[in-house]
């Protein structure tokens, strides 16, 4: 007779209630005894519930992800590995992913944001890449809330003590403020990792008989449930309490565990292996085993734990950090063990991959699961939830938005959707039924009382914490370790060199939460385009894009219709641009007490520059350079720094919907900017971002060693006056430097792409910044202005 | 000269030693294991930064007594060079080969900066390259380089020359501005009475290429090549 999974004595009986306690509905519930023609164990309900959480199972986003364009030239890795890779030329793969850690920053803030960047420096590593750069991007409420400048301090300085200690250099990010992120903040963590070609490491355990190698810390209590239930629920009054289910970062285990880990894959003796990240041995077991359509049988007697007692229950569940699932050739597992011996890591068998595709787990000689395989991976539940715009375009003839819905219901027929993407879209329309949020959450700031002169505007934005320097923040972060630095945080986008070519790497990750909270589709179009000018502004050429999509509750339309709008921008910016996402991660539930975040899907890309030494900066650098302006876009003031500082009434027109993005000039402006870079012509090159032209203007006279100076000249742009024009966005404007010599070069590269190039000024030695008759400013005193924007608000730091 | 460069369990910028020796000044080097007594003939060791064993207790607290150390004791002893760079000065110091301690930064953060260093005695082994007041641009990057010493021993450590290089503003004055971590006397490097034992929180290796932090550690480096 079969041997059936067992009861433990003391174990809580397994009911319909305690699996809604699991986070499990009613209908998963009859799913799970569906699945085992029998009620679970407790421990089986662990497992299930933690499988089948949101973070896991990605149940609500999964049909939509596949929307996505994964592949492309180079991409070496399909959808579902712990990070994608993309090859970069001469035999070397960049390896990357990006990811939240959004509820547990916001329990514990400084655990939380070490395991963040923890966790995605072990996905990194189970590719068998080296983890060589970090980035990070953080959203926080606004500094005078209750709490938030704990929290900053908290994640900032969690980042630094987890990436200091592990020695993976932190090259740059975005640090964003917005009341939307009062009560959720975001953190979301990257890691680019170096691998060779033919060298990647798999996920998936091919080989029946082969041992499952437990490799790292020791199993304790911290953690159980961190993923399931925390990052799977909206917060509520009783979260603070939720403090014990964050785990706890030891950054020290983790230097070890990466360099044994890389030693040990050089043996060869390596079948397969997994980061021990959310749901723990549960999810990195069963994931590789399911992967190859095999099964694997667990002995939980043989984990190392932190203290005696825990029950298989717990083991299975526990989030414990630094720990890696390793599977051997079978018979070479001693040339792992003796490896791991050397760096004083602890490793043991813990289990078998068996060819019955089941997922078993034993313990004290007893069966505690057993679980077909299918149930906990592939055939975990995924669910078309409804989404619907929340305002109707025409409510007295109750129509509802043709923009998000049509394409919301477009998304749900994948078939179409596929055949669509066949096609490139050429411009990216504004949705018709902005404000998504509701008109009492517009993200526009207080009404003032008058119009501010244009020094005026210009110096409150350099002072407001979204637009001045970073530098209390970057400054707290090793940006050097590893000497490949070549060009750190503060600019457009960091540059990496690979010792021994002559290659380089450029990455950058952005959010604009203003932007797609007035259009969830514009603005997921404008994250990725800006991005991509951002790798494109250092000269490289875009690679490949990680995308963390951070919404609300997604049992709700309105938020199911922002996730969607999201998606399908992310994908139209893709295929226009031609740069395939190989890589992300969706965090739902940023929401508490029914008040959701602005949507932010977070969009980190790779670059590459084909010759190092060719990398443009963002700052001025000798007196006498010509400026230019290229435009590839239409300005506005709708969502802008200058709106949410000084309300929407300063803006003449009216400006609720975004502009429209022509995607075919996106693109000419990156081939455009690859070729300058290339032929070197180009001394500096700055997007214009958060602030407008006047703030990209000042960054790039005080962004270098010495300051410098600009005198520039401006039309009005795009309709709006002369005042407006300085401070107006939108994904249009690029700031370039060159020696007046090379004049004919850089205006024929842009004009003969069609994008509209203007040489507007010169740069000055005297550090004054001069734009027509409205802005005349010292520049020491605009810097003085930019650098104390951070620490004036939260303390200095050195 | 061969070069010798220690991993700690957590050092993390040993490679990057040896990027710069090996790899830019072209030296004969080996990487040295905490574990191993042998210093496979290494006529200079350097100590990198980093977080050995986590740093948990102190900085250094536990290094100092890995087997390694033994034979970095007798190489001083003996009069060989030996060089603690941020983690690797930290060690040096709660092994008593070098005077004083480093405790945490005045702000309690982390810091990661370029600063300004002044050259205060030129005439040791590594710093024989160049002339007093000369200013060095060298990165920092720690949480514990606050540098004291105890009220008695600091006058004498100035007046025997083991105070080998200082915080400076760019205009090479030691102003309360200029001084990163709150360092008594704005030291940033020591020798021991000997002069063949160093300490220093700025980082050399990573100031060796113009295209990375500038050139100025290998006049540091190249010092230490020339006074053998």
């Amino acid at each position: 007779m079969a041997e059936r999974a067992l009861r433990l004595a003391g174990e809580p009986e397994v009911t319909p209630a305690l699996a809604q306690e699991h986070g499990l509905t009613v209908d998963e519930y009859a799913m799970i005894e569906h699945w085992l023609g029998r009620a679970p164990t407790f421990t089986e309900l662990g497992v299930f519930s933690v499988m089948w959480s949101e973070h896991c199972s990605y149940k609500s986003s999964r049909r939509y992800l596949k929307l996505l364009p994964s592949r492309g030239a180079g991409v070496a890795t399909a959808s579902g590995e712990n990070a994608g890779a993309v090859a970069i030329g001469d035999g070397y793969l960049a390896v990357f992913k990006i990811e939240s850690h959004n509820h547990p920053s916001y329990v514990e803030p400084y655990q939380g944001a070490a395991t963040g960047v923890g966790g995605i420096i072990r996905d990194v590593l189970a590719m068998g890449a080296r983890p060589v750069a970090s980035l990070n991007s953080l959203r926080f409420g606004t500094l005078d809330y209750p709490r938030m400048t704990y929290l900053v301090h908290g994640v900032v300085g969690g980042i630094g003590g987890y990436g200091n200690c592990v020695g993976v250099p932190t090259v740059g990010g975005e640090v964003g403020f917005h009341p939307a992120y009062n009560k959720n903040i975001l953190v979301n963590a990257f890691c680019l990792g170096l691998a060779r070609e033919g060298e990647l490491a798999s996920a998936a355990a091919w080989v029946v008989g082969a041992p499952v190698i437990y490799v790292g810390s020791a199993t304790g209590r911290d953690g159980i449930h961190g993923a399931s239930l925390l990052a799977s629920a909206e917060f509520d009054a009783g979260s603070e309490s939720k403090r014990p289910t964050v785990q706890v970062g030891d950054p020290f285990a983790e230097k070890l565990l990466i360099e044994a880990s890389l030693e040990a894959l050089k043996t060869g003796a390596v079948a397969a292996l997994q980061d021990m990240g959310a749901a723990g041995l549960t999810s990195s077991s069963s994931e590789m085993a399911g992967r190859s359509g095999l099964g694997v049988e667990l002995d939980l007697d043989r984990v190392p734990l932190r203290e005696p007692g825990l029950s298989p229950y717990e083991i299975l569940l526990s989030e414990s950090q630094e720990r890696m699932l390793f599977v051997a050739y079978p018979g070479r597992e001693n040339e792992l063990l003796t490896v791991f011996e050397k760096w004083d890591v602890n490793a043991c068998i813990v289990g078998r991959i068996t060819n019955e595709a089941r997922w078993r787990a034993r313990w004290a000689g007893k069966l505690v699961a057993d679980i077909p395989i299918r149930a906990l991976t592939i055939d975990a539940p995924s669910y078309d939830r409804p989404a619907k715009s929340p305002v109707p375009k025409c409510a007295a003839e109750g129509q509802w938005c043709e923009g998000g819905a049509a394409r919301a219901r477009s998304a749900n027929d994948e078939r179409q959707s596929s055949a669509r993407s066949e096609a490139p879209p050429l411009a990216a329309e504004p949705c018709d039924c902005a404000p998504s949020l509701g008109q009492e959450a517009r993200l526009t700031g207080a009404p003032s009382q008058r119009r501010p002169s244009p020094a005026e505007a210009l110096r409150a934005l350099l002072d407001s914490p979204n637009v001045g320097s970073k530098r209390w923040v970057y400054r707290q972060y090793d940006h050097l370790v590893q000497s490949n630095t070549v060009m750190g945080p503060g600019g457009d986008a960091a540059v990496l060199r690979i010792k021994g070519l002559k290659r380089g790497l450029a990455l950058t990750v952005d959010s604009n939460p203003l932007a797609c909270a007035a259009d969830p589709y514009i603005g997921a179009v404008s994250t990725v385009c800006e991005a991509a000018r951002n790798i494109a502004c250092v000269g490289a050429r875009p690679l490949g894009i990680s995308d963390c999509l951070n919404y609300g509750n997604p049992e709700r339309p309105e938020i199911m219709w922002q996730f969607v709008c999201g998606v399908e921008g992310i994908r139209d910016a893709a295929l226009a641009l031609g740069i395939p996402v190989v890589s992300g991660n969706v965090s739902f539930y940023n929401e508490t007490e029914g008040q959701a975040i602005a949507p932010t899907p977070t969009i980190a890309i790779v670059g590459l520059l084909d010759d190092v030494s060719k990398r443009i900066s963002s700052f001025f650098k000798f007196a006498d350079d010509v400026i230019a302006l290229v435009k590839c876009g239409t300005l506005s003031l709708a969502a802008s720094e200058y709106e949410l500082l000084f309300g929407r009434e300063q803006i003449a027109g009216g400006c609720d919907k975004l502009a429209p993005i022509e995607l075919g000039l996106q693109k000419a402006l990156l081939e455009a900017m690859a070729q300058a870079a290339e032929r070197g012509l180009l001394n500096s090159a700055h997007d214009v971002s958060s602030g407008g032209l006047a703030v990209a203007l000042a960054e790039a006279c005080f962004g270098g060693e010495t300051l410098m100076g600009a005198e520039v000249t401006i039309r009005r742009l795009d309709g709006l006056d002369l005042e407006r024009s300085l401070f107006a966005e939108g994904t249009s404007l690029v700031v370039l430097s060159f020696p007046s010599s090379h004049r004919i070069d850089v205006e024929g590269i842009f004009a003969r792409r069609g994008l509209p190039f203007e040489v507007v000024g010169r740069v000055s030695a005297a550090p004054r910044l001069k734009i027509g008759t409205m802005i005349d400013e010292d520049c020491r005193a605009l810097l003085a202005v930019y650098e104390r924007a951070l620490p004036g608000r939260l303390g200095e730091n050195g | 000269m061969k070069w010798g460069v220690v991993t700690f369990p957590g050092s993390l910028d040993d490679r990057d030693v040896v990027w710069a020796l090996a790899d830019v000044m072209g030296q004969n080097v080996v990487s040295l294991w905490h574990k191993d007594e042998r210093l496979h003939g290494a006529e200079c060791v350097i100590l990198p930064g980093g977080f050995s064993y986590g740093d948990y207790l102190r900085c250094g607290a536990l290094a100092r007594f890995s087997p390694i150390m033994n034979s970095v004791a007798r190489l001083a002893e003996d009069g060989g060079i030996v060089v603690g760079i941020c983690n690797g000065f930290q060690v040096l110091c709660e092994a008593r080969l070098l005077p004083g301690a480093l405790t945490r930064n005045r702000s309690l953060s982390f810091i990661c900066d370029q600063v300004t260093l002044r050259v205060e005695n030129p005439s040791t082994r590594f710093t024989c390259l160049m002339n007093r007041g000369d200013l060095l641009r060298l990165p920092i990057k720690h949480g514990e380089g606050l540098y004291v010493a105890p009220e008695d021993e600091l006058p004498q450590l100035e007046e025997r020359g083991q105070v080998l290089l200082r915080y400076v503003s760019s205009a090479g004055e030691a102003t309360e501005e200029a001084n990163p971590n709150g360092s008594l006397n704005a030291i940033a490097a020591v020798a021991n009475e000997t002069f063949n034992v160093f300490g220093l929180m700025p980082h050399p290796e990573h100031a060796v290429e113009a295209g990375l932090g500038g050139t100025d550690g290998l006049r540091l480096f190249n010092s230490l090549l020339r006074g053998v």
